[in-house]
C-alpha cells in the first residue's frame, strides 16, 4: 500500500499587509473549494478525536471535515449546526490554537488541521451558495422566552429555542444586533454583513428582535414576566470599561477601547464623514493592553491613518492573551510592541488634550491569581513617550444597569451573575444567564456554549418545570 | 414607533420641539432622564433630555437647539416622519426633595427645556420655587408660560436687554441668594452658566444640582465617553448622572472634552449645508 503523502497545512489566502492597512476589508480571504477539500484530506479522522474535546461546544469536527473532503458542503454546514449556531463567526474569531487545533494530533509533530478555516469555509459556502433551507421547527409550544442581549450567548439561546417550538423575542439595547460581534470586533475581522446574515437567519426562523430596549431601564425583568414571558435569559455581556485610574485619564484623546471600537465598528466612524459619528484620528497612537481587543484597536488606528501605533503591555510576549493570528497580523501590519511597560500618567497640553504618556519599565515576579507572573515596576525607570491618542484596553467588568434593577439575582463580589454551571440557572426563578455577565470577559464560543447549556435547561423547564 | 406627532419651531427656528410617539419610554420616564436618538442609518446617536412626557398619550417631547449636522438633520424631520432609533429612559431621575426654605431653578438657553419638568416636580412636592430663565435675546427665550406655571415666581433675563431683566440669570440668582433663604439651586444650561452658578452658591454652601451634557455614544455606561470628574472620582454622566452636585464637578475638564470633535463637527456641518443647497 502506498504511503500517504504528508500534505502541509494549506495556507489561508490573505490580503498583503501593505494593502490591507489601507482598507477595512477582511484580511483572510477564505479557502476556495479546492483548498478546503485539500486541507480536509489532511484530517486523520481519529477514532477518538481530541479536537472535539477541545471544542467548547463539542462540534463533530472529524464529521464535518469528512463531508468537506467529499465535496458535501451543504451537509458539512448542517453537521456543524448541530452543535454551533454561529460557525461563520467562530471560524473567524475562535482562538483555535487553544481549542480544537491546539488539541489536534497532527499538531504534535507538524501543523494541526486548519479546523477554523474549514468551519469558516462551510459557513461562507452556505451563505453564498446554499439553498437557505431552514431546519425543521417543532410544533408551537405556546411558551414565550425573552432573551436579553443579542450577542453570541443570546443568539445561541434564541436559535435553539425557536427550533424547539417556543416563541422567542430578543431585546437589544443598541439599534443593531450582535453585541460584541457588531460593536467590538472590527469589520476587517468580522464583516458586519455576516453578523446581519446570522440575525436574518434567526428572523427567518421566527425570532423577533426588539432594538432600542434597555432591559433594566425601559422594561425590567419582572415586567417581562408580567408581559407574559415564561422564561428570561440574560446575556448582556461584560459592558463596563475598565480605566487605569491614573492621572490624566480624562484628557481629550484618551479612550476606552469600548468607545473607540463602538465608534468605528457599530457607528462606522471609519467612514466619516459619510457616516456622521466622528472618531479621533491619532498620529502617534498607544494602545494599553495586549488582548484581542487591544489588537483590534491598534489595527483600527493603523487603518485610520496613524503614523505609529504601539501596544504598551505590562507583561512579556508569552503572557499576551490575544489570539496568535491577531498578534501575527498586527505585527505584519506594523504595529509596534513595547512590552514590560506600564503607563504611569497621561500628559496633556494647555487645552486639555493628550500629548504624551509617562511610562515605567516592568519586570516579572511571582505568579498572581491568574497564574501569570506578576508584573512589578522597576523603580526609577520612568520615561516619556509622545502620543496624541491612547486607547485603554485592559478589560471590561459587569455593567450593573440590569442587575441592580433585577431583584432576586445573586451576584458575586465583582457583580457577575451567579449561576448553577450545569444549567446556567440563576437564583431568580425563571431566569437564566450566560456569557460574559457570568464569567467575566471570555470568548464568543464560550458565550455560545453557555447559551447552549441554558437553552437546554430552559426547554426542560418549559416542558417539565423548574 | 418614534413618529413625530407634533413639531414647533421656537426662537426663530433655531430651537425645535418634537413630540414623539414612544410609548414604552413615556410610561417609564421620570424628570431628569434622557433619551438617545438617531435619525438615519448613517446618523449619530445623540442624547437629549426629555422636556415632557405623556404616559397616557405615549409620547415624549424633546427640545433641541440646532448646533451642528445632527441637530440640523433632525430639524428637517416633519410631522409624520420617524426617528430611526430612540432609546430610553436613560440616566438617573432627578432626586426631587422637599426643603425648608426656597428653591431656585435657573435655566439658560435650551437648558430651560431640561429644567421645566424638574421645576414642576419640585413645586408639586410642596417647595416654594423661584424660576429664573434666560437667553441671549428675546427670541431665544423658550417655555416662558410653562415655567411660570411650574413655579411660584418667574424671572426672565436677556443678555441684550430685549426682554425682562437686562443681564445674566446668575445676576438674578446672586440677588435672590442675598435676599432670601435659598436652600436648593438647580442650574441647567451652557457649561459656563452652570459653572458660574456653582461659584455663586459655593460660599453660601447652598446645595446646587447641575445637569451635565457631555458627548455620549451608547448611553448605558459601556463606553466611558461621557465620563466626568465629580469630587475627584470618575462618574459616567449616562448612568451616574446626568445630574450631579455642581460643587464637585470639574467643569473645565468637561468643557475641554466637549471640544473633542470640533474639527469633525465643522466638516460634517459644512458638508450638510452644502448638500442642502445643492
Amino acid at each position: 500500500m502506498a504511503k500517504k503523502e504528508i500534505l502541509p497545512r494549506q495556507p489561508m489566502p490573505e490580503q498583503p499587509p501593505e494593502e490591507r492597512i489601507k482598507n477595512f476589508k477582511e484580511v483572510p480571504l477564505g479557502y476556495t473549494p479546492e483548498l478546503a477539500m485539500k486541507e480536509a484530506s489532511r484530517c486523520l479522522q481519529c477514532k477518538n478525536p481530541s479536537c472535539v474535546k477541545g471544542c467548547p461546544v463539542g462540534v463533530d469536527i472529524p464529521g464535518f471535515i469528512r463531508l468537506i473532503r467529499e465535496g458535501e458542503f451543504a451537509k458539512a454546514i448542517r453537521k456543524i449546526w448541530e452543535k454551533n449556531s454561529l460557525p461563520a463567526i467562530c471560524g473567524r474569531v475562535c482562538p483555535q490554537e487553544n481549542q480544537c487545533e491546539g488539541s489536534c494530533v497532527l499538531g504534535k509533530k507538524g501543523e494541526p488541521v486548519a479546523i477554523g478555516n474549514l468551519e469558516r469555509f462551510a459557513a461562507d459556502w452556505e451563505r453564498e451558495h446554499g439553498t437557505g433551507e431552514l431546519p425543521p421547527k417543532a410544533a408551537p409550544t405556546g411558551k414565550k422566552v425573552a432573551v436579553v442581549g443579542s450577542g453570541p450567548s443570546g443568539l445561541t439561546v434564541a436559535g435553539d429555542l425557536i427550533l424547539k417550538g417556543h416563541e422567542v423575542t430578543v431585546y437589544e439595547a443598541f439599534h443593531k444586533g450582535g453585541g460584541v460581534l457588531v460593536y467590538g470586533i472590527p469589520e476587517f475581522r468580522l464583516p458586519k454583513d455576516i453578523v446581519a446574515a446570522e440575525l436574518n437567519y434567526l428572523e427567518r426562523l421566527g425570532v423577533k428582535f426588539e432594538y432600542n430596549v434597555v432591559i433594566g431601564q425601559t422594561i425590567t425583568v419582572d415586567e417581562l414576566f408580567k408581559m407574559g414571558y415564561d422564561a428570561v435569559f440574560i446575556g448582556v455581556g461584560a459592558g463596563l470599561p475598565r480605566f487605569l485610574g491614573i492621572p490624566g485619564e480624562n484628557l481629550v484623546g484618551v479612550y476606552s477601547a469600548n468607545e473607540y471600537l463602538t465608534r468605528s465598528n457599530l457607528m462606522k466612524a471609519y467612514l466619516f464623514p459619510e457616516y456622521d459619528t466622528p472618531i479621533a484620528k491619532g498620529k502617534n497612537v498607544v494602545v494599553i493592553g495586549a488582548g484581542n481587543v487591544a489588537m483590534d484597536a491598534a489595527r483600527t488606528a493603523l487603518r485610520m491613518g496613524a503614523e505609529s501605533v504601539t501596544i504598551v503591555y505590562r507583561r512579556s510576549r508569552e503572557e499576551m492573551p490575544a489570539r496568535l493570528a491577531e498578534i501575527h497580523h498586527a505585527e505584519e501590519e506594523g504595529v509596534k510592541f513595547m512590552l514590560l511597560t506600564n503607563p504611569v500618567r497621561f500628559l496633556g497640553d494647555e487645552h486639555g488634550r493628550l500629548r504624551g504618556m509617562e511610562c515605567i519599565k516592568m519586570k516579572l515576579g511571582e505568579p498572581d491569581e491568574s497564574g501569570r507572573r506578576r508584573p512589578v515596576p522597576v523603580e526609577g525607570s520612568n520615561f516619556e513617550i509622545e502620543c496624541d491618542l491612547a486607547i485603554i484596553s485592559v478589560g471590561a467588568g459587569a455593567n450593573p444597569l440590569l442587575t441592580k434593577n433585577t431583584p432576586g439575582l445573586k451576584l458575586n463580589k465583582w457583580g457577575y451573575i451567579m449561576v448553577d454551571p450545569k444549567t446556567n440557572k440563576t437564583y431568580k426563578k425563571g431566569v437564566w444567564a450566560g456569557g460574559d455577565i457570568v464569567t467575566g470577559q471570555a470568548t464568543v464560543i464560550q458565550a455560545a456554549g453557555a447559551g447552549r447549556i441554558a437553552s437546554n435547561s430552559i426547554h426542560d423547564y418549559l416542558t417539565l418545570g423548574w | 414607533m418614534f413618529e413625530i406627532l407634533r413639531r414647533e419651531e421656537l426662537a426663530g427656528g433655531t430651537i425645535i420641539l418634537n413630540e414623539i410617539s414612544a410609548p414604552l419610554i413615556a410610561k417609564k420616564a421620570k424628570p431628569g432622564q434622557f433619551v438617545i436618538l438617531r435619525a438615519t442609518e448613517n446618523g449619530e446617536r445623540i442624547p437629549l433630555t426629555m422636556a415632557e412626557t405623556d404616559p397616557e398619550k405615549g409620547t415624549i417631547t424633546i427640545i433641541y437647539q440646532v448646533v451642528g449636522k445632527s441637530t440640523a438633520l433632525f430639524k428637517t424631520l416633519r410631522v409624520g416622519d420617524r426617528y430611526l432609533d430612540v432609546v430610553g429612559p436613560l440616566g438617573k431621575p432627578t432626586d426631587i426633595e422637599k426643603v425648608d426654605g426656597q428653591v431656585v431653578c435657573v435655566g439658560g438657553g435650551t437648558g430651560v427645556a431640561v429644567l421645566h419638568p424638574i421645576t414642576r416636580a419640585l413645586k408639586n412636592i410642596g417647595n416654594h420655587v423661584v424660576a429664573v430663565i434666560g437667553a441671549r435675546t428675546k427670541d431665544m427665550i423658550i417655555l416662558e408660560d410653562k415655567m411660570r406655571e411650574a413655579s411660584h415666581e418667574l424671572f426672565v433675563c436677556t443678555d441684550d436687554g430685549s426682554y425682562g431683566h437686562h443681564g445674566f440669570v446668575t445676576d438674578v440668582l446672586k440677588d435672590l441668594i442675598e435676599k432670601r433663604d435659598v436652600r436648593l439651586v438647580v442650574a441647567i444650561g451652557p457649561v459656563p452658566m452652570m459653572k458660574a452658578a456653582c461659584e455663586i452658591t459655593r460660599p453660601h454652601k447652598i446645595k446646587t444640582i447641575v445637569s451635565l451634557n457631555p458627548i455620549m455614544v451608547d448611553g448605558t455606561g459601556m463606553c466611558g465617553c461621557c465620563r466626568v470628574s465629580v469630587g475627584g472620582e470618575i462618574k459616567f454622566a449616562c448612568v451616574d448622572g446626568p445630574e450631579f452636585d455642581g460643587h464637585l464637578v470639574d467643569f473645565d475638564e468637561l468643557s475641554a472634552r466637549l471640544k473633542s470633535y470640533v474639527e469633525q463637527e465643522k466638516i460634517a456641518y459644512e458638508k450638510f449645508k452644502c448638500e442642502c443647497h445643492a
